[in-house]
């Protein structure tokens, strides 16, 4: 064991003490003085909620976690004791559940009750659920930001102008009441100046995967990468040096031809390279990770590391517009932009990275994003002509996970890949 | 004699194929997987092996002087003698587990002795034997678990008594087939094939000694030709369990779609419906995959949902077809769930529904679940190949082939009568070319 702990990245090391730093800040958030905001992820305001000293709480995030430390099972349980049915959101569940349970979060420490619940709401219509759920057992007041969805392919210049007045009319005086502090446009400027250069390194990284060998995987890998940018620290000089440090990283690993560092050591021959849509299954996280790595596949590209925001078309956000820039950030989120532009998002990582071919990971208890699925599927397929791959299992209730078949899934997925390609060879 | 080896390991049976050099299948052998899968391996391939020699048999008696006329029956003997050593060395099997496990059946049931019962009933069995594979008995099913039980409950139920409880000499045959089952029993030439040969000379009341002589002479040579393995390829749910390198292992997907492209050249869309899962493949026009789904999750509607209701309704799983074919007003039936499968049957019994309508819906509810899974796939291309345990059931391909012309207009639709075994021919295909490749490589 010791062996491959001391495999592990640096930057790893610093991203989970400061995951862990940000949840024990959260546990002291009471004694010293601090308020506290739950908020998702997708079109998350974290700048304009540290400009006012006040604390992000990802309801999400606490739901993966549970996930990953084999808690899930029994949250979800609690919530379906008390009404909630099989079908709802595991996430939703998953965090109800560990609120009735005392509300400990990963490091063992009780969070707090959230201040402020802020719904800024793209593309998950249950995140409005989720939250009236939490107003009723937290009674919280709700700020809700209207994020508009980009049915029409494109984000139009009235949409950003309604979320710019709503974060004026709305959001700022919601985060003025909760925090005593008035707005202060300067500091969020600094803020989003360092958020910019964090995205910068990040867009880098995950690029890099465009190398071959791939000197990361940009989806078991980097779920790790997007945690710090993607949850509390946007704009913080945590996430600068974070970033930086994790760029370094890689150019190392591109300088040596290394691939990634998988939980069971150095990853070896690269034989298939792949782009994956929806979010990875987090109780069986290490275990479907190792179906990948162990056949020698990694994946290049894939949409999950845009659900916090889509940053390799250009996007930064911008200390010049500020409020102008976090509304744009918040209509490109990935979970708000519709079928077709989701559809050729992956077509283009699947051009842009070379890759094998292109797997959809659909999730059983999540409606919103799993309904055309299958969709994206043939056109990617008409559009690239690769492949495409389609498995199903959950985020965090280990019941829909089959091991058996979705292992048996990836390895028929990647033999197919495989006899394909002989027989290109052989004509 | 080199040839090429393909076994497919199912959740409920498992097959293999053996090819020659020429790609033609020498052989084909089947058994159920119990609950050890290297036995079942090892025992399907033997079968496919003994399968091989009968093969090379019916070449072998054209150089003879038996008739052509007399050949068909000739060997159709040679297989029931050779099935039937199998028999008895199973038998024989079968009494030595079962005294093993006597003393702990009778601390069961106070005051039993089983012994002489047990004697009685392995006697008789011995006994009848030689009847059960006679050239006009009706066919056996091809697993010994299958003839011995319903032999043995016969005999059990005729003979029980308070000492000799049925339900006692029940539970001694259960725990001895087990063991029977989990070892191989690879038998010795003069035990096996060589009194198979004597026995099919014997019945065939040759006119000549000398004949005689000759076909003994030459199938002898036969069993005694040796016979190489260039190649093995494992495929299907247990094939991690087989003691292959893992370059010899391949995805039953893959194998599905060759194996259905060798019997069908024509195929494009395969389906293929198995004991726990249902998969719909697009193969290209040489047999190489493109895409594929199965069913996730869960398993309902797969060949084990038919096997649950032939078990609920009493009935053997090759019943089921025969008697949904009477129905003229097929139910309604919504669930493909296995375990609501047994409460919706007696629902439906009760409200006065006629058991083969009840067949007849349950069917259906198969098949439009596996319509799901082709649309799901991409569709149906012609020609369509159905393949899996489930394509042996004339029902299940009927209303495929309707609902097939409904929706997808005129497809030809292939089903062989050796459909079982299309994975484990699509491994053997693997097997061939892969020696085929070795062989150039050292070239």
């Amino acid at each position: 064991m010791s062996s491959i702990a001391t495999l592990k990245d640096p930057s790893q090391e610093r991203q989970k003490q400061m995951i862990a730093g940000h949840f024990t800040r959260l546990a002291k958030a009471k004694e010293s003085g601090r308020k506290v905001v739950s908020t998702f992820v997708p079109g998350n305001l974290t700048e304009l909620l540290l400009s006012f000293d006040l604390l992000p709480i990802l309801p999400e995030i606490n739901a993966l976690q549970s996930g990953m430390r084999q808690r899930s099972a029994e949250f979800i349980q609690k919530a379906e004791k008390i009404g909630h049915s099989e079908d709802v959101c595991a996430y939703v569940k998953c965090d109800l559940g560990m609120l009735e349970s005392g509300n400990v979060g990963p490091t063992g420490e009780v969070l707090p009750r959230p201040d402020l619940l802020l719904l800024s709401y793209t593309g998950c219509f249950t995140f409005l659920k989720w939250f009236e759920l939490l107003k009723e057992s937290t009674d919280a007041p709700v700020a809700m930001l209207q994020v508009p969805y980009q049915g029409g392919g494109r984000a139009t210049p009235e949409m950003r102008d309604y979320v710019v007045r709503q974060l004026r009319e709305v959001i700022i005086p919601a985060l003025e009441r909760v925090s005593g502090k008035k707005y202060d446009e300067d500091r969020l400027k600094e803020l989003l100046a360092r958020s910019a250069k964090a995205e910068d390194d990040l867009v880098w990284v995950l690029e890099s995967a465009k190398h071959r060998p791939s000197p990361i995987d940009a989806y078991f890998g980097a779920v790790y990468y997007v945690g710090p940018i993607f949850s509390a620290f946007r704009g913080t000089e945590d996430a600068l040096h974070y970033y930086r440090e994790l760029r370094e990283e890689v150019e190392d690993r591109i300088r040596r031809k290394e691939g990634p560092i998988t939980p069971d050591g150095p990853m070896g021959e690269q034989r298939f390279r792949l782009v994956v849509e929806g979010p990875p299954n987090w109780t069986s996280f290490r275990e479907m990770w190792k179906m990948f790595h162990s056949e020698g596949a990694v994946v290049v590209a894939s949409t999950y590391t845009k659900v916090g925001g889509v940053y390799d078309d250009g996007f930064r956000h911008d200390p010049n517009r500020p409020l102008e820039s976090l509304a744009e950030y918040c209509l490109g989120c990935y979970t708000n932009r519709n079928l077709p532009t989701r559809a050729s998002m992956i077509a283009r990582y699947v051009q842009d990275y070379h890759a094998d071919g292109f797997l959809v990971h659909s999730v059983k208890s999540c409606d919103s994003f799993s309904a055309g699925q299958l969709l994206i599927l043939r056109d990617v397929e008409a559009k690239t002509g690769k492949p495409g791959g389609f498995f199903e299992s959950d985020l965090v209730d280990p019941r829909y996970f089959s091991a058996a078949n979705i292992k048996n899934r990836v390895e028929s997925y990647l033999q197919m890949i495989e006899q394909r390609r002989s027989k290109v060879v052989a004509s | 004699m080199r040839c090429a080896v393909g076994i497919d390991l199912g959740s409920t049976t498992t097959k293999s194929v053996v090819l020659g050099e020429d790609g033609r299948i020498l052989g084909r052998g089947i058994t159920n997987s119990r609950s050890n899968y290297d036995v079942a391996c090892a025992v399907a391939r033997r079968e496919a092996f003994d399968d091989v020699r009968r093969t090379l048999c019916a070449g072998a008696l054209a150089r003879t002087e038996l008739p052509a006329a007399d050949r068909p029956a000739f060997l159709e003997r040679l297989r029931r003698g050779f099935q039937l050593s199998q028999y008895l060395v199973q038998l024989g099997a079968l009494r030595e587990f079962a005294s093993a496990e006597l003393p702990a059946v009778e601390a069961l049931f106070a005051g039993s002795r089983l012994g002489p019962a047990l004697s009685r009933i392995l006697d008789a069995l011995e006994a009848g034997a030689p009847a059960l594979f006679a050239p006009d008995a009706p066919r056996r099913s091809d697993f010994f678990r299958d003839t011995a039980a319903s032999e043995y409950h016969k005999l059990a139920q005729s003979i029980a008594s308070p000492q000799q409880p049925f339900e006692a000499l029940l539970g001694v045959f259960d725990k001895a087939i087990l063991k029977v089952e989990n070892r191989d029993i690879d038998i010795p030439f003069a035990e096996g094939a060589g009194r198979a040969i004597d026995r099919a000379i014997l019945q065939s009341c040759l006119p000549t000694r000398t004949m005689a002589e000759s076909i003994r002479a030459v199938l002898t040579e036969v069993y005694e030709h040796p016979l190489e393995v260039v190649a093995s390829v494992g495929t299907g749910y247990g094939r991690a369990r087989l003691p292959f390198p893992k370059e010899q292992i391949r995805s039953e997907i893959l194998c599905h779609g060759l194996g259905a492209h060798a019997m069908f050249p024509g195929t494009a869309t395969v389906l293929d419906i198995g004991g726990q899962d249902t998969k719909a493949i697009q193969v290209d026009g040489d047999g190489i995959v493109t895409s594929f789904q199965m069913n996730d999750r869960c398993a309902a509607g797969c060949g084990r949902y038919l096997g649950y209701i032939a078990d609920e309704m009493d009935l053997g799983l090759h019943e089921l077809s025969p008697l949904a074919e009477k129905s003229t007003r097929p139910v309604r039936i919504t669930s493909t769930c296995t375990v609501f499968a047994g409460a919706e049957i007696r629902d439906r019994l009760t409200l006065g529904q006629r058991r083969e309508d009840v067949l007849a819906g349950l069917h259906r509810a198969v098949i439009l679940r596996a319509m799901a899974l082709l649309a799901r796939s991409g569709g149906v291309r012609n020609e369509l190949t159905f393949t899996g345990g489930v394509a042996k059931n004339s029902t299940a391909e009927r209303v495929l082939r309707q609902l097939i012309s409904e929706n997808y207009g005129d497809i030809t639709m292939n089903v062989s009568p050796d459909s079982i075994y299309t994975g484990a021919l699509g491994a053997a295909l693997f097997a061939s070319r892969m020696a085929l490749a070795r062989e150039e490589a050292a070239a």
